[in-house]
């Protein structure tokens, strides 16, 4: 148990950490031009509104809708931006007045654009290069997003989860609350992913974090389907830290055997042998990295075409047009929903591959 | 959207939908065979498919 809280805290802090590289979102094109008029076309809005769903955002806020005044109200509450800058600077979003208004702090100018933060002039100037990015500096960011928030809220629901179920043993097999509820998804991680991949003798040092990164990403699939507007795993920074948590796993756990299979694999003449190793080597590499964008692509697609067939609903307007689009948007989220499983089991069980090539025992080939 | 990012996509879509269908394929004649293994080989057939889908997205996304 407290191999489960430790490989949390770790998680959480590489999050936060990975989070501030802030990783471009390009699946979502925005409308560059068209968010200075003030009469939107319905088909720029829908864009918008799902570029804005699918990025990181600095406040929480759980709908919003705009008056007959034209302007803009917001429920829920903003939350803190903590950045370095020469020193740690901490200040509320609310300053941003979600990216209308310049933050003054200290006689810094901060604006935020395209939901990322940078130093500006009194006036908000941003400069751009010849691609249309902004060249602005931009300070290390370390704040409380939306993102950070939901990760630690499944972080601490997760371990008041498993403590339940911990207690709930109480020293006869049969669990009474909470482990009646946990206990075939356990097993099933147990004695279907674990030992088959890993082997009867070390699956019991990689149960944890198995479990860990299992129920983390199901619940954050599932969190991401609901109308909260939550998307963690939209997230590639998210994703990328999962994904090097099980590389530095296998690597620093990795015993003799592996690291000779992958320099020098016995058993081929040895040309061969040269030729394998920088392949192996690389190899090392992009199992991660497909495991990263495995997770990353399938969930942000479901969601990207999940939201554009409920905004054809809104292009439609008439009375055959919008129930069609209603009844395939249904039917596209119970698909969702086994996305989201299906997911988290093939990512769990993709490590639990890793691990056990990690430590597999010499075999006479 | 230009029409070779348009045209690469639709070729990846071709891909994964060839791989996918085939594993589906000879999943659905090994249960006939042997319906007694249809869990093994359906969850067999699950991973296959999704590591073939994985390649699929990530190439739709550099396309």
């Amino acid at each position: 148990m407290h191999r489960i809280n430790l490989i949390k805290i770790l998680t959480l802090l590489l999050l936060t950490v990975t989070i501030s590289v802030n990783a471009q979102n390009d699946a979502s094109k925005e409308a560059h031009g068209d968010s200075s008029h003030k009469e939107k076309d319905i088909k720029t809005e829908i864009k918008e509104y799902i570029a804005h769903h699918l990025l990181d955002s600095y406040d929480f806020t759980l709908f919003s809708y705009t008056t007959d005044a034209g302007e803009h109200k917001y429920f829920g509450a903003p939350l803190p931006v903590i950045i370095y800058d020469g020193g740690l600077k901490v200040f509320s979003s609310s300053k941003f007045h979600h990216g209308e208004t310049l933050a003054e702090v200290d006689g810094n100018y901060y604006k935020l654009y395209h939901n990322k933060i940078y130093k500006t002039d009194a006036e908000g100037t941003i400069n751009y290069n010849e691609a249309h990015h902004p060249t602005n500096e931009k300070p290390l960011d370390f704040s409380i997003t939306k993102n950070v928030v939901f990760i630690l809220f499944v972080a601490i629901l997760m371990f008041f989860m498993f403590t339940r179920m911990a207690k709930s043993y109480k020293g006869n097999l049969m669990p009474k609350g909470m482990g009646r509820l946990l206990e075939p998804v356990v097993l099933y991680i147990r004695d279907d992913i674990a030992i088959p991949n890993i082997g009867k003798k070390h699956y019991r040092k990689y149960m944890s974090y198995l479990l860990t990164v299992f129920f983390f990403v199901w619940i954050i699939n599932l969190l991401g389907l609901t109308p909260l507007g939550v998307n963690v795993t939209n997230n590639i920074a998210v994703t990328f830290a999962l994904a090097l948590i099980t590389y530095l796993l296998t690597t620093f756990t990795g015993n003799k055997n592996y690291w000779k299979h992958i320099f020098w694999m016995p058993g081929v003449p040895w040309p061969m042998k040269i030729i394998l190793a920088p392949i192996e080597l690389l190899g090392t590499f992009i199992k991660p990295f497909s495991l990263m964008i495995r997770l990353y692509a399938n969930i942000t697609a479901g969601h990207i075409v999940l939201m554009s067939i409920i905004g054809l609903m809104f292009i439609f307007k008439s009375w055959i047009g919008s129930p069609l689009s209603f009844g395939l948007a249904f039917v596209l989220a119970l698909l969702e929903l086994l996305v989201a499983t299906l997911q988290a089991y093939i990512f769990t069980m993709l490590s639990a591959l890793y691990f056990g090539m990690a430590v597999e025992e010499h075999d006479d080939h | 959207m230009e029409i070779p990012e348009i045209v690469g996509a639709g070729l990846i879509v071709i891909g994964a939908g060839v791989g996918i269908g085939r594993i589906g394929g000879s999943a659905m004649d090994a249960i006939a065979r042997q319906p007694e293994a249809s869990g093994k080989i359906q969850t067999a057939m699950l991973i296959a498919a999704a590591l073939i889908e994985g390649i699929g997205f990530a190439a739709l996304f550099a396309a």
